[in-house]
């Protein structure tokens, strides 16, 4: 008796020390990020581009990154979610065996493993080929790629948690594959996939390396695609690394901004999955 | 006179046997009751005839299976049709991730049946379009099933929030909306009480003038209750297969006997 109770203190114990290790993790890095960044953080700073001077203190502000970054996974987001969700769907039983599918499953796991720097490489080697410049469409397609394993095998796992005998349902009134897939299984497992599609997102949006070589970095907001774009990682990584205060603060100024980019996207993306769970069926 | 004509059909998951070398005439627009105890292949039998086993990866079908005739295990036969014409209700009968109403709008609509010209609508589209025709059309097939007093207050709200009996009569009514000419049940009433399973068991009786219904029960009394030919499964093995008044007066098998005296189950 008394080795059970022990047992349910010991999880109990377990449970709460992690959990507050999580929310201190995250209380800790917004308070250094507030504490540091805060006091730069102004409207110009958000408004403004860079003006002469501004990496040595002078007045100025990220607007370029901010947009950037915007534009960034704007384009990442919405190529990958279109290359995503049909990978996503035939990784299905019905489309692909199951050898088949979990050999790609092996794959994408892999690629989500890969360094992003790795990526950043392979988009630079390949535009050197191309003898393409730095630039947002360069930028676009790299973070595209390294979203892309995130985004479908997060899909992956929403879809397959679909009950069989719900698909059964479909299908013994009379349903093709596709319309199983778009009435029942996508239904379904919207929240997920709309989960899926902020979790790429999330990665995207805070990733450094992969566009360090193949987005660039400028101190205007880009009229094209093959223009150079900034971004907000990038802002953190090279104002951080300056040995001026002022702009060293501006790097957690910067960071602030790209947290609470995040944050607003997850509390969008939470009240519109309420929505789409109406009809779901337990 | 039989429409289904199942010949020397085996089946089985893997090497895993399940059904041995069936054969049977099931008669038309009657009542046919599958009976056995559990595990002896009667969820398998039932969805070797509308060809929903297709969906298992590892499952292997040897044998024939007629309907009207036609070999439904032909390579070059439109399955979707197949089972428009054979309709299925599953064990766990969980409603489609959508409304009450488009649960039993869904599958006319992806078979573009003409409502129009179903008894529950006949001719009065002309008059009050498109959309009322079809509301008439599920309220008629909800009523058919006995579920539409109790929704039809929320007809556009989740089929998710119904309870498990009303989610099994909304499958019922699933399956009549298509139309199907067989009807395949899997212990149809096994998640409903007793008020509500005699409203299928009613249902059932109206609904044998138009369609045949084959149905699984592991009741032996609601098979003798409903049922007007007996099909009797052991371990993969069909043991006996008569109507209803033989099998259950004038068993031939020692197994049936034993299976109708609780001897074994
Ligand atoms: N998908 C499957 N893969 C492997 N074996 C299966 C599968 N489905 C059923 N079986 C096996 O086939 C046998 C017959 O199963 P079936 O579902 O047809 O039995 P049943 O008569 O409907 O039983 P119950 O009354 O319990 O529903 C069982 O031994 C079962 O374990
Ligand atoms: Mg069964």
């Amino acid at each position: 008796m008394k080795k059970r109770k022990l047992e349910e203190n010991i999880f109990k114990g377990l449970m709460i020390v992690s959990l507050l290790l999580v929310f201190a993790a995250l209380a800790g890095i917004i308070l250094v990020v507030a504490v540091k960044g805060l006091s730069s953080l102004n409207l110009s700073m958000i408004i403004e581009t860079p003006k002469g001077g501004y990496y040595l203190g002078k007045e100025g502000g990220i607007a370029n990154a901010i947009v950037g970054s915007l534009y960034l996974m704007a384009g990442a987001t919405i190529s990958a979610f279109i290359i995503s969700l049909p990978a996503a769907l035939a990784l299905q039983k019905e489309y692909l065996s199951r050898r088949f599918a979990d050999f790609t499953r092996l794959i994408l796991d892999i690629l989500w493993g890969t360094p992003s720097i790795v990526y950043g490489a392979f988009g630079f080697v390949i535009m050197v080929f191309l003898g393409m410049r730095a630039s947002l469409l360069g930028g676009i397609v790299v973070l595209t790629l390294l979203i892309i394993p995130i985004m479908i095998r997060a899909m992956d796992e929403a879809i397959r948690l679909v009950p069989f005998e719900l698909k059964e349902m479909a299908y013994a009134l009379g349903t093709t594959r596709a319309e199983t897939t778009l009435a029942v299984v996508l239904k379904q497992s919207l929240p997920g996939i709309f989960t899926a599609v902020i979790l790429a997102f999330g990665r995207g949006i805070g990733d450094a390396a992969s566009i360090l070589f193949t987005a660039g970095y400028t101190d205007e907001i880009p009229t094209s695609l093959l223009d150079p774009v900034a971004s907000l990682p990038l802002a953190v990584f090279f104002q951080i690394g300056t040995p001026v205060p002022e702009v060293q603060a501006r790097a957690y100024a910067a960071a602030l901004i790209l947290l609470f980019i995040v944050m607003l996207i997850n509390i969008i993306a939470r009240l519109l999955g309420w929505r789409f769970a109406k009809n779901i069926v337990r | 006179m039989s429409r289904i004509k199942i010949k020397q059909l085996s089946i089985s998951y893997g090497n895993h046997q399940v059904l041995k070398n069936v054969s049977l005439d099931i008669p038309d627009r009657q009542i046919i009751a599958v009976i056995g105890p559990s595990g002896c292949g009667k969820t398998t039998l039932l969805k070797s005839m509308n060809r929903l086993l297709d969906l298992n990866e590892d499952v292997a079908v040897k044998g024939e299976i007629f309907i009207d005739g036609e070999n439904i295990y032909r390579p070059d036969i439109d399955v979707t049709a197949l089972r428009k014409r054979v309709g299925f209700l599953p064990q766990h009968p969980y409603p489609l991730p959508m409304s009450i109403f488009d649960n039993v709008a869904f599958g006319p609509k992806i078979h573009g049946l003409d409502i129009s010209s179903t008894p529950a609508v006949s001719g009065a589209q002309e008059e009050t379009g498109k959309k009322e025709g079809m509301r008439r059309f599920v309220e008629h097939y909800l009523s058919l099933a006995g579920l539409w007093d109790e929704v039809k207050d929320r007809l556009h709200s989740p089929a998710a929030k119904l309870s498990i009996g009303q989610q099994q009569r909304l499958a019922l009514a699933r399956v009549l909306s298509i139309e199907p000419e067989i009807i395949l049940a899997d212990e149809p009433t096994s998640a409903l009480d007793p008020i509500s399973a005699k409203l299928v068991e009613t249902q059932f009786k109206i609904l044998k003038q138009d369609y045949t219904i084959i149905f699984v029960t592991h009741i032996l009394r609601q098979a003798k209750r409903l049922a007007d030919y007996i099909i009797f499964l052991y371990m993969g093995d069909l043991v006996e297969h008569a109507t209803a008044g033989q099998f259950f007066s004038e068993p031939r098998d020692e197994k049936t006997r034993a299976y109708i005296t609780g001897e074994i189950s």
